[in-house]
């Protein structure tokens, strides 16, 4: 059943593309390459025959009519209750790095209710020009008002690329659009840049738990989404004397229009919002029980961090599915992630390998986690946690208010 | 009440091991097991079937092979399964996978709920839910962790999401299509009564003559608007650990703390 043809009357068996195949899906058989069904006509293998054996079959890409008319990236600035969200601003930097390089502008798209100030604030971000869609109706992120107002949007004013944030409203909002545009998207991009002689968008993403990389194309639609997860891209200082265009959205969508209708919103303790947090102190089955945790949320809360899990801890019920990390949990990227008690299983790695500064706390020496940390102490969880809190008490106060969270800072700064 | 459960099958990541030096998954046996993520799916469609009657049908999309995960969900307790197989499907991307599935959502009758898991272990990138709502015109509801109640057939279903920022309550008219976390509820384990009962089950195999008004450009690798175009191994950390002791844990634990506040990352 798989997709690539093979000629094999040319196959030398010479089993160069056996070997590149990152499926497994190419074997020798009487010396002839043979695909099973594990072949994703990824076409890694193609340019690997030096007999030009193998193709895919090709078909003229129906695609988007007028591909040349699409200009210009634009980001959705993701808000919650009024406030940016810094991913946003994380896509926003890269945003100005591709339209800089396509020599196009950079256009943020806000929706909300009583989301001026955001649009201000995406100027100094970046922006050479907002869309602002304020109206009631937007107050709380719901996919089928979004989409509607930025795919009316898109019709119209034709972009190249849309970025989004890989959050939860990112990933729900783009499915969305993306199905109705009948466009590409791409999730979860750790790498994105301009192909120098097509201008296409060069998106780079882990599959497979990590285990390996692929970079995606969207050729023939437009435009070509994508979206990328939080802390990948750094935000850019903003600059308050930056000017840039402020465009009111009209929108005429009624309350009643809408199907979905969000009724409450519990907030968490911030000690559990791990995907935003810059240092986490995690826990697994090192931990030994639910109090455990006590005092890896104590020394959390010094260091204005969250608190991570592993899955053991969590299967084990002794900490909330929230904080979760790994591939059934959540990717996260902080500047610090303290692994305390976790043997770093695959699972586990893939969710925070790219962190800054790994952290490893084991009895173990040989546990897996200390292949990836940059400092460890081996030794138990119960007794060096609690001293590193101690140490880190007595010098940080020493140094008074060490600054945790450098966009707010910026901001401020923004604001005054 | 009818739910339909989309389940994908994907490679064992647990037992996949991707070999640097050639680049390649390491071939030995590479088992396909269904997407854990579409257990709780399943798990919460059977729930729902228990509070208020009806039938859950399981669908999937993949080589005929996943079969056997079809049989691991009919083995679970779903009633019904059925398998969207064809070369035209293969190669597909989120959005051709998004059209073939929702066009054998359409041949299938009447339904009141889809669930879905958030995403697959190996793609990852909870697109396709999304996508077969949009395809179907039906709301979405994503990361859901609670059914609170639910109005079957034709009334409004209330469930909890989970955001960054907390919980999210939200109701939405049925029929809609939920992606579930895995929070949600503990899957069961298929029964040896039911493995039986699975193995004599029929499960139809439908390709693109099978989907009525299917528009055969866009399956598969020819409708798919995204192209892989390079596959590569991630670049791995290096690896070297400084470790820090002393006499006492205090002693280690200040050489670390040292560090760093140096390193400036608290």
């Amino acid at each position: 059943m798989a997709l690539l043809i093979i000629d094999e009357k040319a196959c030398i068996g010479c089993a160069a593309c056996v070997d590149v195949c990152p499926f497994g899906a190419l074997a020798l058989v009487d010396d002839v390459a043979v695909a099973n069904d594990n072949c994703t006509a990824c076409g890694v293998c193609i340019p690997e025959c030096p007999v030009d054996a193998l193709a895919l079959p090709k078909k003229e890409h129906a695609g988007t009519p007028d591909v040349e008319s699409y200009k210009g990236v634009w980001v959705w600035i993701e808000q919650f209750r009024s406030q940016a969200l810094s991913i946003s601003w994380e896509m926003l930097g890269k945003g100005r790095d591709l339209a800089d390089q396509l020599g196009s502008t950079l256009i943020a798209c806000i929706l909300g209710e009583d989301v001026e100030k955001v649009a201000q604030e995406a100027i100094a971000y970046g922006a050479d020009r907002v869309f602002l869609a304020d109206d009631p109706v937007l107050h709380t992120y719901r996919t089928a008002p979004y989409a509607c107002v930025l795919i009316d949007l898109v019709r119209r004013q034709k972009p190249a690329i849309f970025l989004l944030g890989a959050s939860s409203r990112g990933r729900d909002l783009a499915g969305s659009m993306a199905t109705t545009l009948h466009t590409g998207l791409t999730a979860d991009c750790t790498g994105l840049e301009i192909e120098p002689d097509t201008g296409l968008l060069r998106q780079t993403r882990p599959a497979y738990g990590g285990n390996i990389m692929a970079t995606i194309l969207t050729p023939h639609h437009r435009p070509q989404m994508a979206t990328v997860r939080h802390r990948v891209f750094d935000a850019p200082r903003p600059d308050p004397e930056r000017r840039g265009q402020i465009v009111p959205i009209s929108v005429e969508i009624d309350e009643e229009e809408i199907e979905t209708k969000v009724l409450d919103f519990a907030l968490q303790e911030k000690d559990v919002n791990i995907a935003d947090a810059d240092i986490i102190v995690a826990g697994g089955r090192g931990v030994g029980g639910p109090e455990g945790f006590d005092p890896l949320f104590e020394l959390a809360h010094l260091l204005g961090g969250a608190v991570g899990a592993s899955r053991a801890a969590v299967d084990d019920g002794w900490i909330p599915y929230a904080h979760q990390v790994g591939q059934t949990g959540r990717t996260v990227k902080p500047d610090l992630y303290i692994a305390c008690g976790i043997s770093g299983a695959i699972q586990h790695q893939a969710g925070m390998d790219t962190s800054e500064v790994i952290v490893a706390i084991n009895t173990d020496p040989d546990a897996p986690i200390f292949d990836l940390a940059d400092y460890g102490i081996v030794g138990d969880v119960a007794q060096v946690v609690p001293a590193l809190t101690e140490q880190f008490r007595k010098k940080l106060s020493k140094q008074q208010n060490v600054p945790h969270d450098k966009s707010s800072q910026d901001l401020a700064r923004l604001n005054t | 009440m009818h739910a339909i459960v989309c389940i994908k099958s994907v490679p064992d990541t647990t037992k996949v091991r991707f070999d640097p030096e050639t680049n390649t998954l390491r071939r030995d046996e590479v088992e396909s097991i269904i997407n854990p993520f579409d257990t709780y799916a399943i798990e919460e469609a059977l729930r729902l079937r228990e509070t208020h009657g009806g039938k859950v049908t399981v669908l999937s999309m993949g080589p005929p092979k996943a079969e056997k995960e079809l049989e691991q969900a009919l083995a679970m307790g779903c009633d019904k399964a059925v398998l969207l197989s064809a070369r035209e499907f293969a190669g597909a991307d989120t959005w051709a996978t998004a059209y073939t599935v929702a066009h054998g959502i359409r041949r299938l009758e009447n339904y009141d709920i889809i669930l879905c898991g958030k995403q697959a272990m190996d793609g990852d990138t909870g697109q396709v839910g999304p996508g077969i709502a949009n395809q179907l015109g039906i709301p979405q509801l994503t990361y859901v962790f609670q059914v609170r109640q639910a109005d079957f057939p034709g009334g409004t279903i209330e469930v909890v999401r989970l955001l960054e920022e907390g919980r999210e309550i939200v109701t939405s008219p049925i029929p809609a299509l939920l992606t579930v976390v895995k929070d949600i509820n503990h899957p069961r384990y298929p029964t040896l009564r039911l493995f039986r009962r699975a193995r004599r089950t029929d499960i139809p195999i439908w390709g693109p003559k099978d989907l009525p008004d299917v528009n055969e450009n866009l399956l598969g690798l020819d409708g798919s608007p995204t192209q892989v175009v390079k596959i590569f191994t991630p670049p791995k950390r290096d690896g070297r650990t400084e470790l820090f002791e002393g006499e006492t844990v205090e002693e280690a634990a200040e050489r670390l703390a040292e560090k760093l506040i140096e390193e400036r990352v608290v």
